[in-house]
């Protein structure tokens, strides 16, 4: 976790903003690249570290056998069916 | 058919969409009205969070905000998705393993407090208020500039559907309907979108045509983004994709903007809502990565929308003869949103960064819902442009109104005042509560209040001084005493506060040397919320520790094992 929040910084922080300038001296197709980072790519990292970690909570999940559990997999709320 | 007649048609068959589903999910239980009976997939979760959050101002204003301010525009596109990685990180799935129906809920139980609870009521009630303002302001705009009826009309009928469904159906009405204006507000925003980028670049995806060369008008051959600085150095503005250059935000305030909207976004009760309504820790984590790609979705597309209606507008209309000006420029200009000034007297439009021979105004919020009509697209296109616009408006005012009933209902009448009131009387406040806070919100939509874009700041700016550091301490500190929660709450709230009505109200002249760091009154947020952090865990490590039960509570929600549904 700290690891893919380390991710978040860097790309959103620093790529984005604080090395905008340096980075817009190189080119990715028409764009210069910090402002490519600031307006595309940041988004797409945020999404890639979110599925890394739904993914990786799982396999840790499913390591220790809770997946398993019966009260994850409940549907529904226990007070719905009480009405 | 007339672009009036297409958006009737998009319109009524939308409203009616809206009104079925809500008739199909009505609830009878507090569950199903305050969190849709814990039933909702993941999937549809994504979809109904990215409806929830995506508002009038992400759909209609935020492309035409960019589209002004080039780079500096950033601070929206990653302020609003950053945080989604803070929230399903750190923040929603522990919420969910929690259970419970409201955020004030789990700061008062987290905190053993009556006192924190009903700070957390006032905080919660206070920005989803500020934001539910934006909403019918923005349905008022579409209705007045597409259907052509007065905005006190166009609010009312907004009111009425939203009434509708939101008390009928409670969150999971809400949920469904959500789902539905998802897909049309999504639809609503890409045809267009795609449509120009193929038209101007050949590129179907807007995406890749941002990044590419232009193919029609008088810089064909040219890349789009080096075009754009072109005509930015040629009419005396700063280049579009130059980050900090003369006239932009400076690197600190950016930065501060960032944070305050990304921290924000992740203590926004009406998103943190959302992951309640899934079945468990699990399910809340795959739904913020659904929600983050549906809304990435959009928010990758704004930029280029952005750009490509950049270029369209000055080619279309820059150094134009004012009598040849198109239908929809004599539209807009009719809602006072578009303003031509012939100071030279020579009917020429004239477009500069020179706020002395500058002769046309153009408002930002008009630019998407404009941008089909510049682009010479068909009348549907136009038209759908508008039931989307509606569609995001009418969804964020949904969810934020059932975050105000929840908290009057539940957290203040059944937590605080009438600890045995039964759930029947329960559903019935909480009924109360919403219809009494849609007219509320309707009233602030046909009167807004002139500081609506500044008020939204401090909708932000509280939701990251209050929310934020205390949900994470709750769930990762287990040190954190109801003392330190309460005073870093008052202390972030207090300052933040301040700091925006100061330099808002007070004295809204004063420049980036006078403010704190050089940090604006949108970005004191993130001081606020660092203030808030250093004295909640100072002030707690000298007042006694939590109780014991309070404790096992914070060790069971970090275990993965087991699922609380009360």
């Amino acid at each position: 976790m700290v690891v893919l929040l380390s991710f978040w910084f860097v790309v959103s922080y620093l790529l984005g903003i604080v090395f905008v300038e340096p980075l817009n001296q190189f080119h990715l197709g028409g764009f210069p690249l910090g402002f490519w980072f600031a307006q595309q790519g940041s988004i797409y990292v945020f999404i890639l570290l979110t599925f890394v970690y739904a993914f990786a909570m799982d396999r840790i999940d499913r390591r220790h056998g809770v997946d398993k559990s019966p009260a994850l997999d409940s549907p529904k709320d226990s007070s719905e069916t009480a009405e | 058919m007339t672009i009036q007649g297409w958006t009737y048609l998009l319109v009524g068959i939308t409203f009616s969409v809206y009104i079925g589903i809500a008739i199909w999910s009505r609830v009878g239980t507090t569950s199903g009205f305050y969190v849709a009976g814990r039933g909702i997939p993941p999937f549809a979760n994504g979809m109904a969070t990215a409806a929830d959050w995506m508002s009038a101002a992400s759909f209609i204003s935020m492309a035409g905000l960019i589209s002004f301010m080039g780079y500096t525009g950033t601070i929206y596109l990653m302020g609003w998705t950053g945080g989604y990685v803070l929230l399903a990180l750190l923040l929603a799935p522990y919420l969910r393993k929690y259970g419970r129906y409201t955020i004030p809920e789990f700061v008062g139980d987290r905190y053993y407090s009556q006192t924190a609870r009903v700070l957390a009521v006032f905080c919660a009630i206070f920005v989803s208020f500020t934001y539910v303002a934006g909403q019918m302001r923005g349905v008022g705009v579409v209705f007045s500039r597409f259907l052509e009826v007065d905005v006190t009309i166009g609010v009312i009928i907004g009111v009425g559907i939203v009434f509708f469904y939101a008390v009928v159906g409670g969150m999971r009405g809400i949920t469904y309907t959500q789902v539905a204006q998802f897909c049309v507000l999504i639809v609503a925003y890409l045809i267009p979108a795609v449509a120009i980028s193929w038209k101007m670049t050949g590129w179907a995806i807007p995406q890749i045509g941002f990044g590419s060369t232009l193919i029609e008008g008088q810089y064909a051959g040219m890349a789009l983004l080096e075009t754009l600085d072109a005509i930015h150095r040629d009419l005396g503005l700063p280049e579009y994709t130059g980050a900090w250059v003369g006239g932009k935000k400076s690197m600190v305030d950016v930065l501060a903007i960032t944070m305050a909207l990304m921290v924000g976004t992740a203590g926004l009760p009406h998103v943190l809502i959302r992951f309640y309504t899934v079945p468990n820790a699990r399910a809340a984590r795959w739904s913020a990565m659904w929600a983050l790609i549906f809304i990435g979705l959009l928010y990758t597309t704004a930029p280029a929308v952005s750009a490509f209606a950049r270029v369209n507008m000055i080619e279309t209309l820059n150094e134009q003869p004012y009598i040849s000006a198109p239908g929809w420029f004599k539209s807009w200009e009719g809602t006072g949103l578009i303003v031509f000034n012939d100071r030279n007297g020579d009917g020429l439009i004239q477009y500069s960064g020179n706020a002395d021979t500058n002769e046309l105004t153009v408002d930002r919020d008009i630019m998407v819902l404009a941008n089909p009509e510049i682009a010479k697209l068909p009348a549907w296109v136009v038209a759908l442009v508008a039931a989307g616009g509606l569609a995001a408006a009418l969804s964020t005012a949904a969810g934020l109104l059932l975050v105000i009933s929840a908290s009057v209902s539940h957290d203040l009448l059944k937590s605080v005042l009438w600890k045995s009131m039964p759930q029947n009387v329960e559903l019935r406040m909480a009924r109360i509560a919403a219809a009494f806070a849609v007219v509320v919100a309707g009233i602030l939509g046909i009167y807004p209040p002139g500081f609506v874009a500044q008020v939204v700041a401090f909708a932000f700016g509280l939701a990251a001084a209050s929310f934020f550091p205390i949900l994470l301490l709750g769930i990762f500190d287990k040190r954190t005493t109801k003392e330190g929660a309460i005073a870093g709450m008052l202390l972030g709230i207090g300052f933040t506060a301040a700091y925006i009505i100061w330099f808002r109200f007070v004295i809204p002249t004063a420049g980036a040397d006078q403010w704190l760091f050089g940090i604006s009154p949108e970005g004191i947020g993130t001081i606020g919320m660092v203030l808030n952090f250093i004295v909640a865990i100072t002030v707690s490590r000298f007042t006694p520790p939590p109780p014991i039960d309070v404790q096992n509570m914070i060790e069971d929600i970090r275990s993965p094992i087991g699922n609380r549904d009360a």
